[in-house]
């Protein structure tokens, strides 16, 4: 608790004590109202203040003024002991709420709270020095042991180690790392003593950026939010002044028709009414329902850039998806190899050959070798643009390149079936075999697809540079609806607009890139979700919603945190509204007393909160 | 320009009116609190002075909810 709760919390309890202990007193008249008015003020006076100053302020309507219009009634009508008790319960609601919602709020920040607070820096006497992040400069270099955050992004110098990415990622796989490899900051040290090279600032830092984003994300309002606080501004008035037509115009009514004008009792309804009428339930719990939508999803490593992006993904229709590092793992791999020889003598020979090459076709080959490239054995390398390699390998003349090498060498080889880069090998003039190398798909690419369809989604799109036979298989693989192939970079931004136009009216599209080139489209379609953040600050800035791993299948999560979230709202605006109009209904036909009034705002308001602390909570399946 | 401040505010709705106060302050292009994150963020007209416009805004803020802090 903090300090003003706990003062709150002793002045509730003196004055509690005092009422009961008045209780019993054989007290009446003056005497009884003098004494009254001792805990009466206790509990109250700040309320009575802030009424006053509202006053003079012109800003009436406030919940101060109608507790203190509530109880200063019942005390003028001689009901000393509910015009303290109202004020009594209030407060003790009142206290309750920013208890809970400080609790509540704590937790959803401690979930997103990955911020380093030191890092160590190596004197020159050797010892280390914690110092804070924000301090250390671009090159210094940072020990991070095992069990520490890594404060600054940077490479590694020295040792090698384990890093969790869980607190980016959600997920807890373990990445290597050794000299060389650049580290992001929030990752954990898991295994051994590294020292880290910075290459930003911590500001600049990832680990910064995440924070920045996620903190800033609840200033960006949905329009649940928007339309709560505007209903807010017109609510309270309309409630103060009904209440004052409740406890006039009856009264006046009975007197025309020549009955008793029983005005107390009018006056007590009013006041009941009055009490009711408080709108902190809504309030407080539509961004708090957000604001724990967006926590949970950041604890799965989906960054949500605002409250408004989430209310748009609830109504996801149409996903359109690029193909290159989003569907498939971008990086181009040896995936089959035919050859009369055997596979491996023929990948020996090819990788040998193009070892010297920087092309990242090459690069591929020499990978999948896998083996120590002997460099003794490579002479006499020939690289011949456009074309290829030629080399002396182990004695033997080797050429690896495309077709319009093995032409030039006189050779036809067979056409390749396979769809992919194809890489001819001759060996000694003779046509050898061919290579084939190929972007493979990732292997939660298909599951992804399922989930998606089973979280409601309509259209599956996918979009393409690439030739249309690979778009098309790898679409059939996946079951996607539609492809379009052979896209230009601007070609995409036109074919986005074409399915924003198609679809349905209040259902949203969201498009899936990696964030590398496609920062047109991500901004034009309803929602840009970025691919594989880590460490990519493209990705960051040009998204609205970010992964912060490649796995495709957290789209359908974030899907469904969305849902739910929104589920949640709407529960609590009905709800909240629901009992309310209930309670002001039964308040004015005199049924609801001064204690269900109480209920319907602090009660209401607590379960408010209850519920929409589920929204921090997600099931995976 | 954009700045943002750390506030201390109890209740979402005097989040609210404080928002609605800082909005309507001269040289204040727009601005908004988050109960949650208990921050403002405001942007300034082009020329503004922040300084002295701060000062109006936390007089503004203070007018509508005497309960709230804003820490320049």
């Amino acid at each position: 608790m903090t300090k003003k709760q706990k003062k709150v919390l002793y002045r509730i309890i003196v004055s509690a004590v005092l009422l009961i202990m008045l209780h019993f007193l054989p007290i009446s008249g003056w005497v009884s109202f003098a004494l009254y008015m001792v805990p009466y003020l206790i509990i109250g006076c700040d309320i009575l203040k802030k009424a006053c100053k509202g006053i003079r302020n012109k800003e009436v309507f406030d919940e101060n003024f109608l507790m203190a219009v509530a109880t200063v009634g019942a005390i003028l009508l001689g009901d000393y002991v509910e015009g303290t008790a109202v004020m009594l319960f209030y407060q003790i609601g009142e206290l309750f709420q920013s208890y809970a919602v400080g609790k509540s709020r704590k937790n959803i920040t401690s979930l997103m709270d990955i911020r380093p607070d030191y890092a160590n820096v190596e004197k020159e006497n050797g010892e280390l020095e914690q110092v804070d992040p924000d301090e250390v400069a671009i090159g210094t270099v940072i020990v991070v042991k095992p069990g520490e955050k890594l404060p600054i992004d940077g490479n590694v110098v020295e040792g090698s180690s384990t890093l969790n990415t869980s607190a980016l990622t959600g997920e807890s796989l373990p990445r290597e790392v050794s000299v060389g490899d650049a580290v992001i900051s929030g990752c954990v040290n898991l295994t051994g003593l590294i020292k880290v090279e910075t290459t930003k600032e911590f500001g600049e830092s990832t680990v910064s950026k995440i924070l920045d984003l996620v903190e800033n994300s609840s200033m960006k309002k949905s329009r649940s939010e928007n339309f709560i606080s505007k209903f807010a501004r017109y609510y309270t008035p309309a409630v103060c002044y009904s209440a004052l037509v409740l406890a006039i115009l009856p009264p006046i009514l009975n007197l025309l028709m020549g009955n008793p004008a029983n005005v107390g009792e009018w006056v007590t309804r009013a006041l009941t009414f009055l009490v009711i009428s408080c709108p902190c339930a809504l309030v407080i719990s539509i961004p708090l329902s957000f604001f724990g939508g967006i926590g949970g999803a950041s604890s799965q490593g989906i960054l949500i850039k605002g409250s408004n992006y989430l209310e748009t993904l609830a109504s996801t229709e149409t996903v359109v998806f690029d193909k290159t590092g989003t569907l498939t793992k971008g990086v181009f791999q040896v995936v089959k190899i035919v050859t009369d020889m055997s596979q491996e003598e023929l990948l020996k020979l090819a990788a040998h050959a193009e070892s010297y090459s920087t092309h990242p076709i090459s690069k591929s080959v020499v990978e999948a070798y896998g083996k120590e490239i002997i460099t003794g054995e490579v002479g006499d390398i020939q690289e011949i643009s456009g074309h290829g390699v030629k080399a002396m390998c182990f004695g033997k003349e080797v050429a690896a390149g495309n077709d319009k090498l093995m032409k030039s060498m006189g050779l036809t080889p067979p056409e390749a079936v396979e769809d992919g880069t194809v890489v001819y090998v001759a060996v000694d003039g003779s046509y050898a075999g061919c290579i084939i190398i190929a972007d493979t798909l990732k292997s939660e690419s298909e599951g992804a697809m399922k989930v998606l369809k089973r979280a409601g989604v309509r259209k599956l799109v996918m979009l393409t540079g690439d030739k249309k036979s690979v778009a098309e298989k790898i679409a059939g693989q996946l079951g996607i609806d539609m492809v379009k192939s052979e896209l230009l970079p601007a070609d995409k931004v036109t074919e986005v607009e074409s399915l924003l136009e198609q679809k349905k009216k209040g259902k949203a599209l969201a498009f899936v890139g990696d964030g590398i080139n496609d920062a047109p489209v991500l901004s034009r379609a309803d929602i840009g979700i970025a691919m594989g953040a880590m460490g990519s600050d493209a990705a960051i800035e040009a998204a609205d919603i970010v992964l912060m791993d490649d796995n495709p299948e957290k789209i359908a999560l974030a899907i469904k945190i969305s849902r739910k979230c929104m589920g949640i709202v709407y529960q609590n605006i009905v709800f909240a509204l629901g009992v309310k109009a209930i309670c002001l209904i039964l308040g004015a036909i005199g049924i609801a007393n001064m204690w269900l009034a109480i209920f319907a705002d602090v009660g209401v308001m607590v379960l408010a909160v209850l519920n929409a602390i589920r929204c921090l909570y997600i099931k995976k399946d | 320009m954009t700045k943002t401040y750390k506030i201390e505010v109890d209740c979402a709705n005097c989040a609210l009116k404080m928002e609605e106060a800082a909005k309507s302050t001269a040289g204040v292009a727009n601005a908004t609190v988050s109960f949650m994150t208990q921050k403002m963020k405001v942007e300034f007209a082009e020329g503004a002075d922040v300084d002295s416009v701060m000062k109006d805004v936390v007089k503004a803020c203070k007018k509508v909810e005497d309960d709230c802090e804003i820490y320049l």
